[in-house]
């Protein structure tokens, strides 16, 4: 077993929950996306989502900072309740960290402009202080010097680590990831995670829904297995991956491991 | 010739185009103000206010201009007594440009609501995600985005607009190029058609400028993705 995979699992740096799902239910029509889902994340916990297509992982992800609402059930952040439209809500959002697929960059900002812009109109931090500390975020994820460019003149995996930056100059509470590393090159996707597992280290709280079983072992301390809508298992990336208890998850495992 | 140009100096043929670029300008203005807000309105989370915002467009999309102008001086002026200036004629010209304004912003809404369609869905996501709310999302993600998107469409817009502006007539605007031809031509039917030539070949070179600006526009500030 890996050192730091241990460590994590050990749960000793867990602290109180911060992200709490209730009872969640969600239909998209006919199809119930999400069936009675009860599952807490806690302070500095590293969650991995996983599980086939359909299985409702990304709804999950959204509807914890109400991209998708619900149709019942309760979704508390940090105790708060998720509010409705609104202020508020666009409060919550700002403490909630979103990094998607699709990477969604402003297009027609830059990329440093594309960090600055919730610090500056939401949190109303001078320009000269938000561009400093932008430009020390895209630092850290390795893009300082593609600040002034445009969003569409950069890699994919250069776009993701952009997003990353974006979100962290929010300091969110807690970091959603939607299949990060789906829309990605596979050559561009190490370095989208290296990022991740760096913020992991670093204590921040993470849900992730994605494939990547390497990222899962080096940085999760538990991963979730979703099918149907249902959480089917939850379990330590170890126990999960060399051992898995039911069919389902047992039946994927081995789709995505054949080759 | 020399005649002709007497008569084009006689009847002040490039007051009259003069008095028309500003009926399109103060319409353009007001109908670019009235149509961003409705199609904020359209875009908009609040049900009460997309209801009110197709209503709008419904109405004032599907009617005649003529009617509306016509209205403009026999309702809002004749009736209501809705008076913008004491001068007459200014008030008549304040009168059209209201016509103008509030028939063009149904089409200026639309033209922006095509633009909006033109911003992917995940940019208002991730304007969301990071705290914005409605309006500045809309403000600093998605409007700037869109206009750029709608340029085309609002060219097309305003050449309508341009060229719609004869209909001032209607509304008693007689200072105008329509009421002016017609004018000419009344008492100088011995040069109809180069009277009547001037008017249209000036139209097309007051009008054909916008659309080459509007495609050259559209082409260069297109949002990159």
């Amino acid at each position: 077993m890996d050192s730091s995979g241990s460590a994590r699992a050990a749960g000793e740096h867990l602290g109180a929950p911060l992200v709490e799902l209730e009872r969640v239910n969600k239909h998209f029509g006919d199809l119930h996306v999400l069936q009675d889902i009860d599952l807490t994340v806690r302070k500095g916990e590293v969650l991995v989502v996983i599980g086939p297509s359909g299985s409702g992982k990304s709804t999950l992800c959204r509807a914890i900072n109400r991209l998708e609402t619900i149709d019942d059930g309760d979704i508390r952040i940090d105790g708060e309740p998720l509010p409705a439209e609104g202020r508020d809500l666009a409060r919550l959002r700002a403490d909630v960290g979103m990094v998607f697929q699709a990477f969604n960059l402003f297009a027609h900002k830059t990329v440093l402009e594309n960090v600055t812009l919730g610090p500056r109109k939401v949190r109303r931090v001078p320009k000269a202080k938000a561009d400093e500390e932008g430009l020390a975020l895209l630092d850290r994820v390795g893009v300082k010097n593609q600040a002034d460019k445009l969003p569409a003149q950069l890699s994919g995996g250069q776009q993701q680590r952009v997003a990353i930056a974006r979100s962290l100059a929010m300091h969110p509470k807690v970091m959603l990831f939607d299949e990060p590393t789906s829309a990605l090159d596979p050559e561009m996707i190490n370095e989208v995670l290296d990022a991740m597992v760096q913020l992991a280290h670093e204590g921040m709280t993470m849900i992730v829904v994605t494939h990547e079983m390497g990222f899962a072992r080096k940085a999760a301390d538990r991963v979730v297995f979703m099918a149907d809508g249902q959480i089917v298992e939850s379990a330590t990336p170890e126990e999960f991956f060399t051992n898995p208890r039911s069919d389902r998850a047992k039946d994927f495992l081995s789709k995505i491991l054949t080759h | 010739m020399q005649e002709y140009l007497d008569i084009v100096r006689q009847y002040d043929v490039l007051g009259a185009f003069w008095v028309n670029i500003q009926l399109a300008f103060w319409a353009a203005m007001l109908s670019l103000a009235l149509g961003s807000v409705l199609a904020l309105f359209r875009i908009s989370p609040i049900g009460s206010l997309q209801w009110a915002g197709s209503a709008y467009v419904t109405v004032f999309r599907n009617m005649p201009l003529t009617i509306i102008m016509v209205f403009m001086v026999l309702g809002a002026w004749g009736q209501l007594e809705l008076s913008l200036s004491t001068d007459f004629n200014t008030n008549f010209f304040w009168l059209a440009v209201i016509g103008l304004s509030v028939y063009h912003a149904a089409f200026v809404c639309e033209a922006i609501r095509s633009g909006v369609n033109t911003v992917p869905i995940g940019q208002a996501e991730a304007a969301r995600s990071i705290g914005l709310s409605f309006l500045p999302a809309a403000r600093l993600v998605i409007l700037p985005q869109a206009f750029r998107g709608a340029i085309a469409p609002l060219g097309n817009v305003l050449i309508a607009l341009i060229k719609n502006t004869t209909v001032a007539a209607a509304a008693s605007v007689a200072t105008e190029t329509s009421s002016v031809m017609k004018t000419m031509i009344e008492f100088r039917s011995d040069y109809i058609y180069a009277i009547f030539f001037t008017f249209a070949i000036g139209y097309v070179i007051l009008v054909t400028p916008i659309g080459l600006l509007t495609t050259s526009l559209s082409r260069s500030l297109a949002v990159s993705r």
